[in-house]
């Protein structure tokens, strides 16, 4: 891999930019490797990188069934934050966020991480209540949050309606400084381009169609590309959990649903910030480009279609525009779905099974961008030494027998 | 999907209905005769198909009442509609 840094761009600017040479290599792929990853979205690619980097294990396969982050990766409204409630959550996603702060300089890849706040509002007592017990709980965690009373608030991002007299007046507002946005396709080409560096196989356009299994253990898949043995197969489809499990004959507790995005025509720099409202559903950031990036709440029923019904949108767009009187005038541009892999207690599985060899990274839901980098750096660990990192160890398929859950319903800031 | 059949009412924009989830759970009336796993069964494992999915709908700013819907969760097509206690219906096989 030629490092990316300021000495190769000017010498490529003097050939016109013609010498560059390709992120990573499109290999056919090979009938067996040491383990294969379903699934090139962040976590997937991440994991692949992790298994080369931390444990040696280079001979992987991420097979994707379309294109690199042509999943929820690349349809995300990509906040990034971790003052989540409990022990278990907070140390998973601060794992992440530690690695989020020098992810561009780890991958030699800009992903455009930008630490731009992220502030959750409050519109009733308890809202008020319950992001203050967060906060608390953050603190004592060591991670930051900051509560901002009204008045705060307005000084922080002044372009928020703080009328008393709207539907869901604004009451105050937890704000975590260090969280912020990144560039999506970015994290997804990012580790992509480091992992093929150290040997992975990133080979698109390939559909697991079929899990082999002998004597209660793994030993390849069936895809759209021809048989692929390993020992190892990590699952990590994201929306799509359900129906690769079921190919090894295992139930989840996942249920899929579309979860919708818009973005605004650009605009001049005016939003600073995030700013997220669980009780109304919205949650909208500007990008770079200058779009107010939008999103809303997951539509209510199961489906594959990647593409939701109208009137989700039109709701968040409903509180978008009390948030925000001015916006009422923005156009908007684009609009998406993606499927969300939702867990009953708002929180990942990462994952051993039933089955010898077969392992499961999903359940993000609403919620796994910003955890891209430490998931896979956890699930590689889950992987390599077929057991759990102790930071995901909680996270197993075992809670729901157990009763052991880890419920986040309050900070995953999407209903469900 | 704009539009949902409601068997009692006809058919009606998609924002007068709530969704109940899969359809047919049937709740084991003594749960103390249950093991853990096959609790853990009842409260959270579904089926979660890409294609056809019995589920249930509630007309909830309508006529107030529960039916139950066939569709293809992979186009959002809804196949057939039934009240409760019928039969699932012949369309999925
Ligand atoms: C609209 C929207 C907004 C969101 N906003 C945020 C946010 O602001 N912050 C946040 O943290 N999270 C957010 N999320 C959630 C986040 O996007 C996901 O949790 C995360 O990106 C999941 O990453 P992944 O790599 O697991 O899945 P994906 O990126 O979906 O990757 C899974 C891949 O598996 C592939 N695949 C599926 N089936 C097969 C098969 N049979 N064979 C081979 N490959 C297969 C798919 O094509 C896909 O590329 C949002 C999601 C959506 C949809
Ligand atoms: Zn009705």
């Amino acid at each position: 891999m030629r490092r990316y840094s300021i000495l190769a761009l000017a010498r490529n600017a003097l050939g016109y930019h013609e010498g560059w040479e390709r992120a990573w290599r499109a290999p056919e792929p090979k009938p067996e490797y040491d383990a294969i990853i379903v699934g090139g979205g962040g976590h997937g690619l991440a994991t692949a990188y992790y298994l080369a980097k931390e444990h040696g294990i280079t001979n992987v396969a991420v097979l994707e069934k379309g294109w690199l982050g042509g999943g929820n990766t690349g349809r995300n409204t990509t906040i990034v934050r971790s003052n989540y409630l409990w022990d278990e959550s907070a140390a998973l996603y601060e794992h992440s966020l530690k690695i989020w702060e020098g992810l561009s300089q780890e991958l030699n890849y800009n992903v455009m991480f930008s630490q731009r706040g992220v502030m959750n509002l409050a519109h009733n007592l308890h809202d008020l209540r319950e992001l203050k017990r967060r906060a608390h709980a953050n603190r004592l965690n060591g991670i930051d949050c900051d509560f901002l009373s009204r008045e705060q608030v307005g000084e922080y991002c002044p372009l928020i309606n703080l009328s008393p007299d709207i539907r869901h007046p604004v009451l105050g507002a937890t704000l975590q400084r260090r969280g912020g946005v990144a560039r999506h396709d970015a994290v997804a080409w990012g580790f992509a381009r480091a992992a093929d560096a150290r040997g992975v196989d990133i080979i698109q356009n390939c559909e697991v169609t079929g899990i082999l299994r002998e004597g209660g253990r793994v030993t390849g898949v069936e895809t759209s590309r021809g048989t692929i043995r390993a020992k190892k197969i990590g699952l990590v489809t994201a929306g799509h959990s359900s129906v690769l499990a079921g190919m090894a004959g295992i139930r989840l507790p996942v249920e899929s649903h579309p979860l919708q995005a818009l973005v605004s025509e650009p605009v001049k720099p005016i939003l600073d910030t995030v700013v997220m409202s669980n009780t109304v559903h919205a949650y909208v950031s500007q990008s770079d480009k200058g779009e107010m990036v939008i999103g809303a709440g997951i539509d209510p029923y199961v489906s594959y279609s990647q593409r939701g019904g109208f009137n989700v949108v039109q709701d968040t767009l409903h509180a978008i525009v009390e948030m925000f009187p001015m916006f009422s005038r923005l156009r908007m541009l684009r609009q998406w779905g993606g499927i969300v892999d939702t867990c009953p207690d708002a929180s990942p599985i990462l994952s051993k099974t039933p089955i010898e060899g077969l392992y499961i990274n999903c359940g993000w839901g609403t919620g796994g961008f910003k955890a891209t980098p430490g998931s896979g750096h956890v699930f590689a660990h889950t992987i390599a030494r077929d057991e759990p990192h102790p930071l995901n160890a909680p996270f197993s398929l075992e809670r729901f027998t157990t009763g052991r859950l880890v419920d986040e319903h309050g900070a995953a800031a999407v209903a469900h | 999907m704009l539009t949902i059949p409601c068997p009692w009412c006809g058919e009606r924009d998609v924002h007068e209905f709530r969704s109940g989830g899969e359809a047919h759970l049937k709740r084991e009336s003594r749960t103390d005769n249950l093991s853990d796993a096959e609790w853990a069964d009842f409260l959270f494992l579904r089926a979660n198909p890409k294609g056809e999915h019995a589920e249930r709908w509630y007309h909830v700013h309508g006529c107030r009442r529960w039916f139950n819907a066939v569709r293809n969760t992979h186009t959002d097509t809804i196949l057939a509609v039934y009240k409760p206690g019928e039969a699932k219906s012949e369309v999925s096989q």
